[in-house]
């Protein structure tokens, strides 16, 4: 076993009322990481959270940390500490108290307590609010409380249970820096829960993509944005036409009627495979210069670039492009090599990728409904 | 219409505080008339307080209604938690269903009912003593007074503290007990740090009421007293079964204005709190 | 979803052997009398004996029911007009409505006798301006009265509660659909305050059908309702069994008459207070 494995997961599974919310999740979480689970809600990632946390115990299965078995150990036994979604601070205690609460329980002196207090105060930028009523503090004052209670016990392993949730967008993304930047500074390991593809992206050394109670992918940001392994993921991050097509042989794949070059290969000859190709990828060029054309069947405006529907012979295609296109004329589409990513054929193969029925207000609604849902 | 609805308002609640009224009134007549105030007089309060009887009657008032809201705040304080926590469906069911039994019950059966499992206790504890040969005529009555007291006037009070506990639980943010054992608390100083904060208004409401209830309670005292432990409202009760006693009518008259006293801290100390938080709600608008 | 803290789960152990003590059993002894002889055998003579009673029986009901019912007439209304006032003096009001329900039953009874009494200041304004002399006390209005009187705070109350939970947006949309306002009134206010209305009979209703010292105080003595029975059978009887066959009718008496209210408002679930 690699030695700087911190937290070890191993064959996991866990059941309400004989609804499996995880099937046989294994994960290694190694030490100074920054882990974030991603997926929709009801995908087990907060389950998977709070059985490390120690307020699940798994049906099956084992939780390690530094190599000790501590499924029934506690959550006050457990050098582990948490953020809560809703910062759950203490209501009748003050900054100063809540902060403190760990190192008082643990009964520090008090000199001790007044210094790391102070310093972990400066480290979430709120010098000046010891004193002040959590009760009067805005989200996001209340959320680097929260941070700075869970951090002054100097727990191995930070749990995050979606932090950023209740906060408004602009707020979100300086939360964002903050907390990367914390975590370098003090080198503990963040484990992160969130629905937000954008978010466990630009803050993350490794994502876990989960979807039904199963991990489909793990890796890095970069890695499950250029290689997702099945529809699920490639949809999930980011935006993907995802397209059934054919491998001829290493690095030919015939796709919407024509055959292109790649740069994948090691499948077998002839295998049917899911082809995922970025909006951002494709080129809208002359019709004769392309190697698909298709008609735009609809166009909108997103301030750096537009986006745009393209039905090729049924199959609707997103494409960004910086260049506009009226809706109904025909333009041909060109792909490079290293754009088209193959896939194996999953489970998820022909639920996602069709932009046919692509709607924004209604990818954002069940967003929303997303936020809310997810306990 | 908005007139002829505050007239309403007005004219009931008249009629309800006219009796009380007229109590508070005539315990201050110098003579002793319901119906002719001739002058102002604090005769019949001396006259009550030279009675030794009502000093004890005092006495065992206070220290039942003390004991009995205590222990009741206590058991009732665990008991919402236990039941807010229960895991199964069924068990909280019970446990709720249980607790509402002597609330929806008429206090005449709940009186009569303990006193009967009082009396069968004694004559339990009679025949056992007979068995054993330890005492051929044991006579139990000397049980009857502080402690059957304390037992009924606890079981009384148990639903209304859970009743006004209960509800906090539910409202409390089920996080807070997880930071808390995140944060490395125990359990028991779980529930002493952070839960217990949390539900102390509800607490101390379910005291306050536990307390109110025991000193008025007369229908279940009355089942399960004896001659020799009287409190006030029992006391009333035998003074006043043949004829009417003024100095009855300043006790009365005392009774109704500690009673009032102690609903208005309840709800000053209620409002204050109510307000401090609209405050904080208004510091926090301010600052974003 | 919790993970199993002894703590947690031993919190109402106290309670339930508590309750099982000082609930159940009581209730399983109040059974157990009502059943049995004096020699302690099996015995339906107790309840077979309560034809005896039936009078009674039929008088407390009647007269509990009227109170109820003038209560429920008198307190609709009020709760009504307090939810409607301001909030500042909604706040005064509650406190005026709840001091009434703290102050001991017992001393309320008297005061009120205080005031009927033969020789009591409205007897004596009657005299005074050439009515003919009044003997309230020992009337079944007064018994009636007593129970009106001190029970009516328990009728406001809980409709009082159910009326200012009411969500304006409810009323507002009424009036927009057409309602005029006693439409509204009979169609939105008092079926959502139905909740309310079932507790408040219930909680005078109970205590009206089971008082004995209003009867006592108020009836003079004339009127032997169940609570009477029940108290002198405990008091004075030699053995307990009749006093506990009446304690149990009188206990599934009250709960068919809660059953049959259930039924007629579905609500049932919100009974309690």
């Amino acid at each position: 076993m690699n030695k700087d494995v911190l937290i070890q997961l191993k064959g996991i599974s866990k059941a309400y009322d004989g609804e499996v919310v995880l099937d046989n999740i294994s994960l290694e979480i190694h030490d100074k990481e920054f882990i974030t689970l991603l997926g929709p809600s009801g995908c087990g990632k907060t389950t998977t959270l709070r059985i490390i946390g120690g307020f699940e115990t798994p049906d099956e299965g084992d939780v390690f940390f530094d190599g000790e078995r501590i499924n029934d150990l506690p959550p006050y036994r457990r050098q582990v500490n948490t953020v809560f979604q809703r910062y759950a601070l203490f209501p009748h205690l003050n900054v100063f108290d809540n902060i403190a609460f760990g190192l008082r329980i643990q009964k520090r002196k008090g000199e001790e307590i007044r210094e790391r207090v102070k310093e972990m105060l400066a480290l979430v930028n709120l010098r000046g609010f010891e004193r002040r009523r959590v009760s009067t503090l805005s989200g996001g004052q209340q959320q680097r409380v929260a941070i700075a209670r869970a951090l002054i016990n100097q727990p191995k392993v930070l749990l995050l249970d979606e932090p950023l949730a209740a906060l408004d967008l602009k707020l979100r993304k300086d939360m964002q820096n903050e907390l990367k930047n914390i975590q370098q500074k003090t080198g503990i390991t963040f484990i992160y829960v969130t629905h937000d593809q954008e978010e466990a992206l630009s803050m993350s050394n490794t994502v876990v993509v989960m979807a039904h109670g199963r991990i489909q992918q793990i890796g890095t940001p970069t890695d499950i944005y250029n290689e997702p392994v099945n529809a699920f993921v490639a949809d999930f991050i980011g935006e993907s036409n995802i397209v059934d097509g054919v491998m001829l042989a290493d690095r030919r794949v015939r796709l919407a009627g024509h055959t292109f070059d790649c740069v994948d290969g090691g499948f077998g000859k002839n295998e049917p495979v899911d082809v995922v190709i970025r909006p951002e990828d494709v080129d809208v060029v002359k019709v004769d210069a392309g190697q698909l054309c298709g008609t735009v069947t609809g166009v909108t405006f997103k301030g750096v670039h537009y986006e745009i529907i393209v039905d090729v012979a049924g199959f609707k295609w997103m494409i960004q492009t910086t260049d506009f296109v009226a809706e109904g004329e025909t333009i041909g589409l060109s792909i490079d090599p290293d754009a088209i990513h193959i896939m194996k054929k999953s489970e998820f193969s022909g639920m996602f990728g069709d932009y046919s029925s692509f709607s924004d207000e209604l990818d954002k609604l069940s967003d929303a409904s997303e936020g809310v849902e997810e306990e | 219409m908005k007139f002829l609805s505050k007239c309403y308002i007005f004219i009931i609640f008249a009629i309800l505080y006219a009796p009380i009224f007229v109590v508070v009134l005539f315990s201050f007549n110098e003579s002793e008339s319901l119906s002719n105030f001739s002058g102002f007089s604090l005769y019949w309060y001396q006259e009550l307080f030279r009675d030794g009887d009502a000093f004890s009657a005092l006495k065992n008032s206070l220290l039942l209604a003390v004991s009995s809201s205590a222990l009741a705040t206590v058991i009732g304080t665990f008991a919402a938690l236990g039941i807010a926590r229960a895991r199964k469906k069924w068990t909280k069911q019970i446990m709720e269903s249980v607790a509402n039994i002597p609330m929806m019950n008429p206090d005449i059966v709940t009186g009569v009912s303990m006193m009967l499992l009082f009396v069968g206790f004694v004559s339990l504890l009679g025949w056992l003593l007979r068995v054993l040969n330890l005492s051929q005529n044991f006579d139990g009555s000397y049980l009857f007074g502080f402690w059957t007291m304390l037992i009924a006037h606890t079981t009384f009070n148990l639903p209304y503290v859970i009743l006004s506990v209960l509800p906090k639980f539910r409202q409390m943010d089920k996080n807070l007990t997880e930071a808390a054992l995140d944060l490395g608390c125990t359990p028991l100083q779980t529930f002493f740090r952070v839960e217990l904060p949390s539900i102390l208004p509800g607490v101390l409401s379910g005291l306050m009421m536990s307390f109110t209830l025991s000193l008025d309670d007369f229908v279940i005292s009355h089942f399960v007293s004896s001659p020799d432990f009287k409190t006030l409202p029992l006391y009333i009760y035998t003074q006043t079964a043949h004829e009417v006693k003024f100095s009855m009518y300043a006790l009365c008259a005392l009774m109704i204005v500690v009673i009032a006293g102690l609903l208005l801290t309840v709800n000053l100390a209620g409002s204050i709190g109510e307000r401090k938080q609209r405050k904080d709600a208004h510091a926090k608008g301010g600052s974003k | 979803m919790k993970k199993k803290f002894s703590f947690e789960r031993l919190a109402a152990s106290p309670y339930v052997v508590w309750s099982l003590l000082f609930i159940i059993a009581p209730l399983l002894f109040v059974a157990y009398f009502a059943f049995t002889d004096s020699d302690g055998g099996f015995s339906f003579q107790n309840i077979a004996s309560l034809g005896a009673y039936s009078k009674t029986f039929v008088m407390s009901l009647g007269f509990s029911l009227i109170a109820t019912t003038v209560c429920f007439l008198i307190g609709y209304p009020l709760a009504y007009c307090m939810a409607r006032t301001s909030e500042r003096t909604r706040s005064v009001l509650m406190i005026l409505l709840m001091l009434p329900m703290w102050i001991s039953l017992l001393i309320r009874t008297y005061s009120l006798m205080a005031l009927l009494d033969n020789g009591g200041l409205i007897s004596s304004f009657l005299v005074d301006h050439g009515f003919e002399k009044l003997n309230f006390i020992g009337t079944e209005a007064a018994v009636i009265l007593g129970m009106i009187y001190d029970f009516l705070p328990y009728m406001v109350m809980p409709i009082y509660t159910s009326m200012t939970k009411l969500d304006n947006r409810y009323l507002e949309a009424a009036a927009d659909l057409g309602c005029n306002g006693p439409k509204t009134l009979f169609r939105v206010i008092f079926p959502l305050t139905m909740p309310g209305v079932v507790s408040g009979i219930t909680m005078v209703f109970v205590p009206s059908i089971s008082t004995f010292y209003i009867s006592q105080k108020l009836g003079g003595g004339c009127f032997d309702l169940i609570g009477d029975t029940i108290e002198r059978q405990f008091q004075n009887a030699v053995t307990y069994h009749t006093g506990a066959a009446v304690s149990l009718v009188m206990m599934i008496l009250i709960l068919l008459s809660l059953a049959i209210m259930n039924k007629f408002s579905d609500s049932g679930e919100d009974i309690i207070v």
